[in-house]
């Protein structure tokens, strides 16, 4: 099931912290309860966006792989 | 709701251990940490408004390099400049921060700075040269902080 995304944030090419700093960067202006989608080719940013979701109450609502770059959803709290 | 507090002491002003500091901060800041820097002797070059941050092989066996150069040559006049810039080129073709970057999401996720008055005096720093929106204290102002932080890394 694919989830309708709000904002979009191509992190791709960015390596730590930058995924994670971006990501926090937009949910910053956006409402809360409106999803972001993320892509990334890190793949330390897989483990980093579950402990960022945990740590700060935004959920994420999915984590996938798709054509070599990772997908993220998450869910302003 | 308690928000955790991180301490850093940044102590040295390499290339190579001006990332730690930043690094880590913005990252807590980035997970919703309370966070300072204290920023002192070597550390202090890190907060200067124009970086020209610097590495050197020389007295860092760790340091990995694409082909071995004996340590005599290390020393050769021209080879820290090289690492230097050949680590930057690293870092950039590789998608990772530079030092300014770093620094300004620091500061923009509010991550305390603070320079250590003592340093600042004793090395005749000119504070033009640093950057805006630090802060100016001693020890005991780092531990008023440090005092009731969760984490207090020395690097």
């Amino acid at each position: 099931m694919a989830l309708e995304h709000d904002q979009e944030l191509d992190a791709s090419g960015l390596n730590c912290p930058l995924p994670i700093l971006r990501a926090k960067k937009t949910l910053n202006g956006m409402e809360s309860g409106k999803i972001l989608k993320i892509i990334a080719t890190d793949p330390g940013s897989v483990k980093d966006f579950e402990a960022f979701a945990n740590q700060t109450g935004n959920e994420l609502m999915e984590s996938s792989e798709e054509g070599g770059k990772f997908i993220f959803l998450l869910k302003k709290k | 709701m308690d928000e955790k507090k991180l301490a850093i002491i940044a102590t040295k002003g390499s290339l190579d251990w001006a990332y730690p500091p930043f690094i880590l901060a913005s990252t807590a800041a980035a997970l919703g940490y309370e966070t300072q820097i204290f920023f002192t002797f070597y550390g202090l070059e890190l907060l200067k408004k124009k970086l020209n941050l610097q590495v050197t092989s020389l007295g860092n066996p760790a340091m990995p390099m694409p082909m071995p150069i004996p340590v005599i040559m290390q020393t050769l006049p021209g080879m820290q400049s090289m690492m230097s810039s050949m680590m930057k080129k690293k870092m950039k073709s590789k998608g990772v921060a530079s030092i300014e970057e770093l620094r300004d999401l620091s500061l923009e996720a509010e991550v305390k700075m603070v320079a250590c008055q003592m340093t600042v005096d004793l090395f005749e720093y000119d504070t033009s040269e640093f950057i805006d929106g630090i802060e100016y204290g001693g020890a005991a102002t780092f531990f008023e902080f440090a005092g009731e932080s969760d984490i207090t890394l020395y690097i």
